[in-house]
């Protein structure tokens, strides 16, 4: 049972990790680059801009909810288990929901860093 | 790759992993917390090192918040994923942690990742505001 509710737990982190990171790449998207945007019209303009951005501040939710989803997990389960396992299915579950939500072009170089990054985490954090 | 953009990247790395460093030396200080006594963790912030750890993890996240504006985010992971590395040598060399032959090759993994996706370009779909002006575009 406490192994169902350690993977429980590391599948809620992604999720929200990767929803997160997605919210938050697509209202950066939808403002502009933001360096451009502070030289232009000043350093004001672009904090109000982010803070008043729907998908800034759910994106923000959601980051919140993954780190207290780790915080839950650590509590089950070691953290060699639960860093690695919830990093490496992040970067993967980014790549897709990416080219899903985010319509980026996900080529074989691309696919390539994901897996190579993923692993690469997945040894670092054990 | 403007200079500005490699530098917003470099921002990234850097204040990540020194605000992971930061925040793992003073919580290494402060002690352990447990789930009975949750409420320690709000003090926690207070520490002098956890403080400045979460000072840089706003550089981090300002640097972050930069590069999606101007970057895809399947380039901007993978291509900061180098902060992992430096962490990893900033817990051998200041922390005194041990890096196992494991992490290492974690380590070269990570930096061949990086190198596949820094060669290709940051950017794969059109943006419909070229324009910084246009703050209130319409999502895709």
């Amino acid at each position: 049972m406490r192994d169902l509710y350690t993977w429980l737990s590391i599948a809620a982190i992604v999720l929200a990790s990767v929803a997160g990171d997605i919210l938050l790449a697509r209202s950066m998207r939808q403002i502009g680059d933001l360096g451009e945007l502070r030289r232009r019209r000043g350093l004001a303009v672009v904090l109000t801009r982010v803070l008043r951005s729907r998908g800034f501040l759910l994106g923000v939710a959601c980051m919140a909810l993954a780190f207290y989803g780790l915080l839950l997990a650590l509590s089950w389960a070691d953290v060699s288990l639960v860093g690695p396992a919830s990093a490496s299915l992040t970067f993967i579950g980014n790549a897709v929901a990416a080219r899903s939500f985010l319509h980026e072009r996900v080529d074989g170089r691309r696919w390539a860093a994901v897996v190579l990054v993923a692993v690469g985490v997945a040894l670092v954090a054990v | 790759m403007t200079l500005r953009k490699y530098v917003v990247l470099g921002g990234v790395v850097l204040f990540g992993a020194l605000g992971d460093a930061l925040l793992s030396r003073g919580m290494r200080s402060v002690g352990s917390i447990t789930l009975a006594h949750w409420h320690q963790v709000i003090f926690a912030v207070l520490h002098p090192w956890v403080a400045l750890g979460i000072l840089f993890l706003l550089g981090f996240f300002a640097a972050y918040m930069t590069a999606l504006s101007w970057a895809d985010l399947t380039y901007v992971l993978p291509a900061t994923s180098v902060g992992y590395v430096l962490l990893a040598l900033i817990a051998k060399f200041a922390l005194h942690e041990d890096v196992t032959p494991s992490r290492w090759l974690g380590i070269v993994l990570i930096t061949a990742g990086v190198g596949f996706v820094t060669r290709g370009p940051e950017l794969t779909h059109e943006r419909k505001n070229k324009s910084a002006e246009a703050g209130s575009g319409e999502p895709r």
